[in-house]
């Protein structure tokens, strides 16, 4: 098979015979049919809109899993408090990409205390009843240890009591704990705690992070996440919510975190990102690349594309060769 | 600095002086003189549905950006209080479906032409950037619905971006921040990339078929030369 | 637990409900659901139609 070594050059296309074209026709044509399409798919199919979860409606639909997530942030045992980057410094919780630590390089550059943000500054910032200023004074002239043992006894009890409730659990040494943390879900289900941890003294303020850290440590967003098909493990960033189209564009994004090696790696997240951007230089780069910028000659799909060129093209070769 | 010489209505462009403004006209006009920007004829071989595929990307992401601008006018925190506002992100959303997927149709009829022949990677680059900073433009919507969509999509994509650093720069718990990346700061540099994109295939013109030789070296074939002649009967 | 519209912007709800529980598809470690399924056939038909379809000759203009 004989092979050039350059592709000829391509023609320039004005050299090529004409036909009459109404672009802006055409462009005006399209924009009424997609102005069309567009409000009748709204108006047959409307869009979705689900409550977004507070922590007073948590608190009140799985009052177990509020308390134990408001005992983790106070212990440092939440996943917040074991993050790292960008949010506190926690030895090898950052992801790696192969030699690189870029979740680490980052630095942290939101801090947040779990215990002080989430817990201890709201209690204070609230009106105290007499149980709950004893029970931060005796937090705070307890060290670190204490605090330690104390939060872990309690999660303990509280993950050995049935239904996870705080009022069932077995006698034990829990420090000022229970009284903080009931004090914390009483605040949560009044709404108090949504709008202390959203405004943090400020007046002016759209930044969610401490609310939606807190949200995020607990199982009941995701349990309704992964009811609705939003898991990361059932290709959730897919999906919307109900019935509706997800984005069906990020179908190579969400597969990768289905199997192996990145499935059950710590550093997931980082390997996929770093192998996703490596595809995406490789899509927008592909004109320069020997073998996949070949592979459109090879499928012949152009040949249909194109059919009334190349059959013209054949009948002017026979003609002239007669 | 020497006068620029007199030029006559008929001939608007022969001047060689006019500093940056003038070199910058010559510069503009020469590459996209207005028959080729706005070009009435397109070369022959441009006969296929394919190639409606782009213009109707355009088209669905011209009906993102008013519908957008609708659901701006009152607000993000009004269209889930209210049946038009309801209606109008409900138009935001299907918009939104509709140039996706016409763009990746457009993307895959692209490939298959490797239209990126004949000093076009330029344009090929532009429109991959275009897709996958729509992807992320997309992604900043929906976490500025303020609904439990948002919630989730925030802490899913916070994990990846964190553990390559960007988390720690761009916090997709922030609704102020994705608020403006989302309704001004990303569009922006998608209507950039999309106006460049549209000018690139102006200036270069529809890429002929793969193996396609210079017509003018030869006798052009019986069915285009009857075509071209109708053309002119038009006319 | 869709968004409470104020009383006086009440109106019929959409003629096709998508509220209701997902449907999806599981083939092996694919899980796809119905409404993406018909996303992505609908962008092969169309592609395959746009590749087949005859395209108008220069008949004059539309």
């Amino acid at each position: 098979m004989g092979r050039r070594s350059r592709p000829a050059a391509v023609p320039d296309p004005a050299a090529f015979p004409t036909r009459p074209y109404d672009l802006l026709k055409e462009f005006t044509i399209a924009l009424v049919v997609v102005a069309l399409l567009t409000g009748a798919l709204a108006a047959v199919f409307s869009s979705p809109d689900e409550n977004p979860v507070t922590l007073a409606s948590w608190s009140r639909a799985d009052a177990a899993d509020f308390t134990t997530t408001a005992v983790a942030e106070l212990g440092g045992t939440s996943g917040t408090a074991q993050y790292g980057p960008p949010y506190n410094h926690t030895p090898d919780a950052a992801q790696k990409l192969g030699p690189l630590g870029l979740q680490s390089a980052a630095g942290v550059r939101i801090p947040v205390d779990t215990a002080n943000d989430l817990v201890l500054r709201p209690l204070r910032d609230s009106p105290e009843p007499g149980t709950v200023t004893a029970a931060l004074a005796a937090w705070d002239s307890a060290p670190a240890a204490r605090h330690q043992a104390w939060t872990t006894a309690y999660s303990d009890a509280l993950a050995k009591a049935p239904g996870g409730d705080p009022a069932k659990i077995a006698g034990g040494d829990y420090g000022p704990v229970p009284a903080l943390t009931t004090r914390l879900l009483g605040l949560a289900r009044s709404g108090a705690l949504d709008g202390e941890l959203r405004s943090g003294g400020k007046f002016y303020q759209t930044d969610y992070t401490r609310p939606l850290l807190f949200l995020a440590d607990g199982s009941y967003l995701e349990s309704l996440a992964r009811s609705q098909h939003l898991g990361g493990d059932q290709w959730g960033m897919m999906n919307e919510v109900g019935n509706f189209p997800g984005q069906a564009w990020v179908w190579l994004f969400a597969f990768w975190y289905q199997i192996d090696p990145f499935k059950s790696s710590g550093n997931s997240d980082a390997l996929v990102w770093g192998l996703m951007a490596l595809l995406s230089v490789i899509l927008v780069l592909l004109p320069f690349i020997p073998g996949l910028r070949s592979v459109p000659r090879w499928t012949g799909v152009h040949r249909l594309i194109w059919r009334t060129y190349y059959r013209e093209q054949r009948q002017a070769g026979h003609a002239r060769h007669k | 600095m020497s006068r620029s010489p007199r030029v006559t209505a008929a001939d608007p462009y022969s001047a060689t002086d006019g500093g940056w403004t003038g070199a910058m006209r010559r510069r503009a006009v020469g590459a996209l003189p207005p028959e080729k920007l706005l070009p009435d004829g397109q070369p022959a071989y441009m006969a296929s549905w394919i190639y409606v595929l782009g213009v109707l990307s355009v088209a669905a992401l011209i009906v993102v950006i008013v519908s957008g601008g609708l659901l701006a006018l009152k607000g993000p925190a009004w269209w889930t209080g209210s049946a038009t506002g309801l209606y109008i992100n409900s138009l935001h959303l299907w918009s939104v479906e509709l140039f996706m997927f016409f763009m990746v149709i457009h993307l895959w009829g692209k490939f298959f032409m490797a239209a990126w022949r004949g000093r076009r990677a330029t344009t090929w680059i532009t429109g991959t950037v275009l897709f996958l900073g729509s992807v992320g433009t997309a992604f900043t919507g929906y976490l500025v619905q303020q609904n439990f969509d948002s919630q989730w999509t925030a802490g899913q994509a916070r994990d990846g971006l964190n553990a390559v650093g960007i988390g720690a720069y761009f916090n997709t718990f922030d609704f102020g921040q994705m608020l403006m990346w989302h309704s001004v700061l990303l569009p922006f540099v998608l209507i950039l990339l999309t106006a460049w994109h549209l000018l690139l295939v102006r200036r270069r013109g529809i890429v002929p078929p793969i193996d396609a030789t210079d017509p003018a070296g030869q006798p052009p074939p019986a069915a285009a030369e009857a075509s071209a002649h109708h053309r002119d009967e038009e006319q | 637990m869709t968004g409470i519209l104020p009383p006086d912007e009440r109106v019929l709800a959409a003629p096709i409900d998508l509220n209701n529980t997902g449907h999806y598809l599981h083939w092996g470690v694919v899980q796809l659901s119905v409404a993406n399924l018909v996303v992505i056939g609908l962008m092969v038909v169309v592609f395959v139609a746009a590749l087949l379809l005859p395209f108008p000759r220069g008949r004059g203009r539309r």
